[in-house]
């Protein structure tokens, strides 16, 4: 299959990107300065990702769509604001989780941003629920720039007069040269910022104007150790049809309201666990000294019996020491729990520790 | 001192009467984009041409560090394994790995020459 490639590619190119394949697409892993530099920049001043490579859903429709998504997402969208957005899972009935997802209520209908790998099964998931009964749409005329740091704001304001009136996890549509964006106080870096949905034509000089501004380009490769500082779930990796949102430790991302009733796919399953806990949970781990433990590391407790294994690991520019989540067994997963991780065949001393590693930025609103 | 001499898995080597001073090209950190984590053989132990003779690794991924020769570990370089950004630095000066006594000196003849490296390194990457 052919490799696609998002409407920033030539811009990319220019940039002297280093591209990787990701999800079927051609991405830039990291320009010239570097995973390091890149991190830290976007910590101090303003970086641009490119994330067009990510799903754009729009589903239309009115109450009866609510609560056709309320019987698939365990929100409670019937109380959700215009313009508001929740974090999210779309889940079999074993609470397994096909995807994570940000779900947007619109004047008419919800914006569900998805993963790149998931987006065609969850849109095919997501038509057979609904049986066809809504009109979706999965964009592919529009690409998707995040912009995240200290500076995000004051550059994106320059261009996108009022977005500076947004609040953490709202958003709203603006004009541009003519065109209506749509654009959210979100991201995934841990710091303040937006995710700009915009037309493929509109994109590049839009993306310039930022970088005019002071803004950099920023590749996946420091994208990913800023999620990993800011303690969030990467699809794939600390997410699968194996894990569970109660597992996974985001049951704050489940409504209160709708752990009374269910009534959602996964319910069943969801409400027992948070009643009987369950066997494994996802942790944020400090291994000692400056030892990476990677994804598929091996977790023992002092007595060197197997209790859980790494989902992500790296070096946290920011943390300036490696740093990585994984799953262990329930009594394992207490704060400065000692551990071990098992690394060319050695073991290591790790802790258990706190997430995020690096504390959150954002500017948070009232709802 | 002799010429510096390159292998195939992107180290450099010098030879010095018979120790041998090995790091990891110019071209190698390139590839390698950060490097984060260093790991070096134990001083006194003995490695064989072309064996693992150490770890790097970069924000994104951990790769091996082989021996071009064989030999006694006689020194190794703790302030890239105290601050690896060094190795992205100066690769080919002060961020060398690890110095061998040598065993063999004409291990040395199969290696590449800086002009058949560059090549070598041109082609590779492409």
């Amino acid at each position: 299959m052919e490799i696609k490639k998002t409407s920033l590619n030539k811009l990319h190119q220019d940039s002297q990107a280093k591209f990787v394949e990701f999800a079927g697409y051609e991405m830039p892993i990291q320009y010239s300065k570097g995973v390091i530099e890149e991190h830290k920049f976007t910590r101090s001043h303003a970086g641009i990702f490119d994330v067009s490579h990510m799903g754009q859903l729009f589903i239309y429709g009115n109450e009866n769509l609510t609560s056709d998504l309320e019987k698939i997402f365990p929100l409670d969208l019937k109380n959700l604001q215009q313009n508001c957005s929740k974090y999210s899972f779309l889940m079999n009935e074993e609470a397994g989780i096909y995807d994570d997802l940000i779900i947007t209520k619109l004047e008419d209908g919800y914006l569900i941003i998805l993963n790149a790998a998931c987006k065609e099964k969850d849109f095919e998931i997501l038509s057979n629920i609904l049986s066809k009964k809504y009109k979706m749409e999965l964009s592919n005329d529009r690409a998707l720039v995040a912009i995240q740091g200290p500076k995000a704001v004051e550059i994106l304001n320059e261009t996108i007069n009022g977005v500076q009136n947004l609040t953490f996890m709202t958003g709203d549509w603006f004009d541009y040269n003519g065109q209506k964006l749509f654009v959210t106080r979100s991201g995934y870096t841990g710091e303040d910022g937006f995710e700009v949905s915009i037309l493929n034509d509109l994109a590049e000089e839009f993306t310039k104007s930022l970088i005019k501004k002071g803004a950099e380009l920023i590749g996946l490769g420091a994208r990913d150790t800023l999620r990993l500082e800011a303690g969030l779930c990467l699809y794939g990796h600390e997410l699968d049809l194996n894990k569970t949102p109660v597992e996974a430790n985001l049951k704050w991302a489940i409504s209160k309201e709708r752990l009374s009733n269910g009534g959602f796919v996964g319910s069943d399953k969801i409400i027992n666990q948070i009643k009987e806990g369950a066997k494994q949970i996802r942790v944020g781990i400090k291994p000692k000294g400056r030892l990476i433990a990677r994804e598929k590391t091996k977790i023992f407790n002092e007595t060197e019996l197997p209790i859980g294994e790494i989902t992500s690991g790296t070096f946290g520019p920011s943390i300036n020491g490696p740093i990585a989540m994984g799953y262990v067994d329930k009594e394992f997963s207490k704060i400065d729990t000692k551990i071990l991780l098992e690394v060319r065949g050695k073991k290591h001393p790790a802790n258990i520790c706190k997430l995020p590693f690096y504390k959150k930025s954002y500017v948070k609103g009232v709802n | 001192m002799s010429e510096v001499k390159f292998s195939k898995e992107h180290e450099w080597i010098i030879l010095e009467g018979d120790v041998a001073t090995i790091g990891i090209t110019q071209h190698a950190t390139e590839m390698l984009g950060d490097i984060v984590f260093a790991e070096l053989p134990e001083k006194g132990s003995n490695v064989e041409k072309d064996g693992t003779a150490g770890v790097v690794e970069s924000t994104k991924a951990a790769s091996d560090v082989y021996t071009p020769v064989s030999g006694e570990v006689v020194d190794i370089n703790q302030s890239i394994v105290d601050d690896p950004a060094k190795i992205n630095e100066d690769p080919e000066g002060t961020a060398w790995f690890f110095k061998l006594k040598m065993k063999d000196i004409s291990e040395l003849d199969s290696l590449m020459n800086k002009e058949e490296y560059d090549k070598f390194a041109k082609e590779s990457s492409n």
